[in-house]
């Protein structure tokens, strides 16, 4: 077997790995050996490739491991996070692929354009290249930028950052890039060639950050997963570029993943992604914010456990308030006392809960909340009704009734938890402001509604002592 | 015509590419991955989301093969192996950190009274 062939058939196991590793995540029970699928493709996949590479004679072996143990060095500790900030690990780590994608597509056309390799430089190949450029170098300010607003980093804004003329501005910026992409691609060999190069990939960078700045926190989990698709198909491009059929399909298994999570959480949004991408959030939210001064009703903590220790369901809507106030824990604890007492407990899952898709679900598991409980927004909703009581961690928009009725609001069409159908709701709040939209919840205007202000784990702290304090003895 | 100017097209430098560029070839494997992606994961559980784009993200990182191709070129400039090396050491980052942090969310999700405290 010659070692072109050894390659090639270690790339088609390694691909066909990947593709199992996938399908094993369908189920929580065998996603484990997914993960050890995955490794095993891509160990397959550097042995093949290194095989390759060794038979036509290449180099520099001792930097490449050198670069192997220092990546291997950094990605120990990033995977180490703590479960909260999952989101800007992702964020940053798809700044990382971007990033990868970007050098090597950089390095091939200079690689080509010094040797004036124009049959390297056919013009599919160029076409390819700008691609992968773009994408890639986008890819990584984008994601940096995102994993930045995330962290709540303090020189990045958190709020979305608008201008007169944005998308305008922008289109006219792309436009200047496809245009250098297609003097490139006519003549990849002209003097200037490499300025149009260089021109194209800070442009990309500078639409990282452009496209991301309009965006707020709420629309990160449709950002997050567009990002992650830009990033597969940028190494799709690579694939092209190097003629390398692994690339092209774990590239294109990694950019179907997140259109397909980029489609959901647009959907859960009522939103297209035109309309995430370029129109900002926010500009149109405060008109609606003013308007009368309406009284919230707060209640005591000792008065809303006795409530739930008499409920026959308790329905429990976490949001991104829980995540920040790391509250997982104390909610487990509140969630095994009322189990105690014959309460039964369930969680309610809006898909765009939280800053990532499933992100509510790994923080509830981390806190061994049995997944069975933790039920997705569609089938929950039907139970409603009949819950007795339903409480509101942190969550928002996300059980805002305006989206169902208020035209005017900028969610409405979104759906939502039916919080408001419980016959008694909870809701947790850190304070009396609008959440993070602007937008004023009506949900928490109703008679059946009360406030518990205060921070979301010293409520739920709270409230699980009392709840053990009064069934104890 | 694009297809004629193709043909001609010699392998480029050393591990630079395998065989010479099959276009055709390419969109097919590209678009069979593609629907199988989709089929694949329309089927991954709600509840697994972030586990998947933390797996998909160390899949992504298959751009080290790509990396690694074009960092030992022998007849590379020294500035065109730095940029591959730099690629190896993002790529490997997110190989590590992807899978590793995927196997220790996947680790928490248990079922009801299945051994879960």
């Amino acid at each position: 077997m010659s070692a072109e062939t050894l390659v090639q058939f270690l790339y088609l196991v390694s691909t066909a790995l990947f593709i199992l590793s996938l399908k094993w995540m369908s189920d929580p029970e065998t996603a484990r050996k997914g993960v050890f699928s995955g490794v095993a493709a891509m160990a397959l996949a550097v042995v093949g490739t290194l095989t390759g590479v060794i038979a036509t004679g290449g180099t520099h072996y001792w930097w490449i491991l050198g670069a192997f143990a220092l990546g291997a060095a950094v990605g120990y500790p990033l995977a180490q996070v703590p479960l909260t900030a999952v989101p800007q690990r992702t964020a940053l780590s798809h700044a990382f692929g971007g990033l990868a994608a970007g050098l090597v597509g950089t390095a091939k056309f200079f690689l080509y354009y010094g040797q004036k390799n124009e049959a390297a430089l056919a013009p599919f190949i160029v076409v390819a290249l700008v691609a992968e450029i773009l994408l890639g170098f986008l890819t990584f300010t984008g994601s940096i930028l995102a994993a930045g607003k995330l962290q709540e980093v303090k020189w990045i804004p958190q709020r979305p950052v608008t201008y007169p003329m944005q998308n305008a501005s922008n289109l006219g910026l792309f436009a200047l890039a496809l245009a250098l992409g297609v003097a490139l691609v006519l003549h990849p060999l002209a003097p200037w060639a490499p300025y149009a190069f260089g021109g194209i990939i800070a442009l990309s960078l500078a639409f990282g950050v452009l496209l991301i700045i309009p965006i707020g926190g709420a629309d990160m989990p449709t950002v997050i997963s567009i990002l992650n698709a830009y990033a597969g198909l940028s190494a799709v491009a690579m694939g092209f570029v190097l003629n390398n059929k692994l690339l092209i399909t774990a590239g294109a298994l990694d950019g179907s993943s997140g259109l397909i999570l980029s489609v959901i959480m647009c959907k859960a949004m009522n939103r297209s992604f035109f309309n995430v991408l370029f129109g900002a959030f926010g500009q149109t939210t405060t008109a609606s914010a003013e308007g009368e001064q309406k009284a919230y009703k707060s209640d005591t903590i000792e008065s809303a456990a006795m409530v739930m220790e008499q409920a026959n369901l308790v329905v429990i809507v976490p949001g991104y308030g829980m995540a920040v106030a790391q509250a997982q824990h104390k909610v487990r604890e509140v969630y095994d006392l009322l189990k105690k007492k014959g309460v039964t407990v369930k969680f309610a899952i809006h898909p765009v809960a939280g800053r990532m898709p499933g992100h509510m679900n790994v923080l509830l598991a981390e806190a061994e909340i049995p997944y069975d409980d933790l039920v997705e927004m569609d089938e929950i909703n039907g139970d409603m009704p009949q819950a007795d009581v339903v409480l509101v961690i942190g969550a928002n928009d996300v059980v805002n009734p305006a989206a169902r009725s208020d035209k005017s609001s900028p969610i409405y069409g979104m759906p939502i938890i039916d919080a408001d159908k419980a016959k008694a709701v909870y809701a947790i709040k850190r304070s009396k402001a609008p959440g993070f939209a602007g937008i004023d919840n009506e949900l928490y205007f109703l008679d059946k509604t009360f406030m518990l202000f205060g921070d979301a784990k010293a409520v739920m702290g709270e409230l699980a002592r009392k709840l053990a304090g009064e069934g104890g003895h | 015509m694009m297809l004629l100017a193709l043909s001609e097209h010699a392998a480029p430098a050393a591990g630079g590419g395998h065989g010479e560029l099959d276009l055709m070839g390419a969109v097919f494997v590209f678009m069979l991955a593609t629907f199988i992606g989709f089929m694949v994961i329309q089927r991954v559980s709600r509840l697994l989301h972030t586990p998947l784009m933390s797996l998909t993200n160390a899949i992504s990182a298959i751009a080290v093969v790509g990396a690694i191709i074009v960092s030992a070129g022998k007849d590379s400039p020294g500035y065109v192996t730095l940029l591959g090396l730099i690629a190896i050491f993002c790529s490997t980052t997110n190989i590590v950190s992807g899978f590793l942090i995927t196997d220790r969310m996947l680790k928490m999700f248990k079922k009801q009274g299945g051994g879960a405290k």
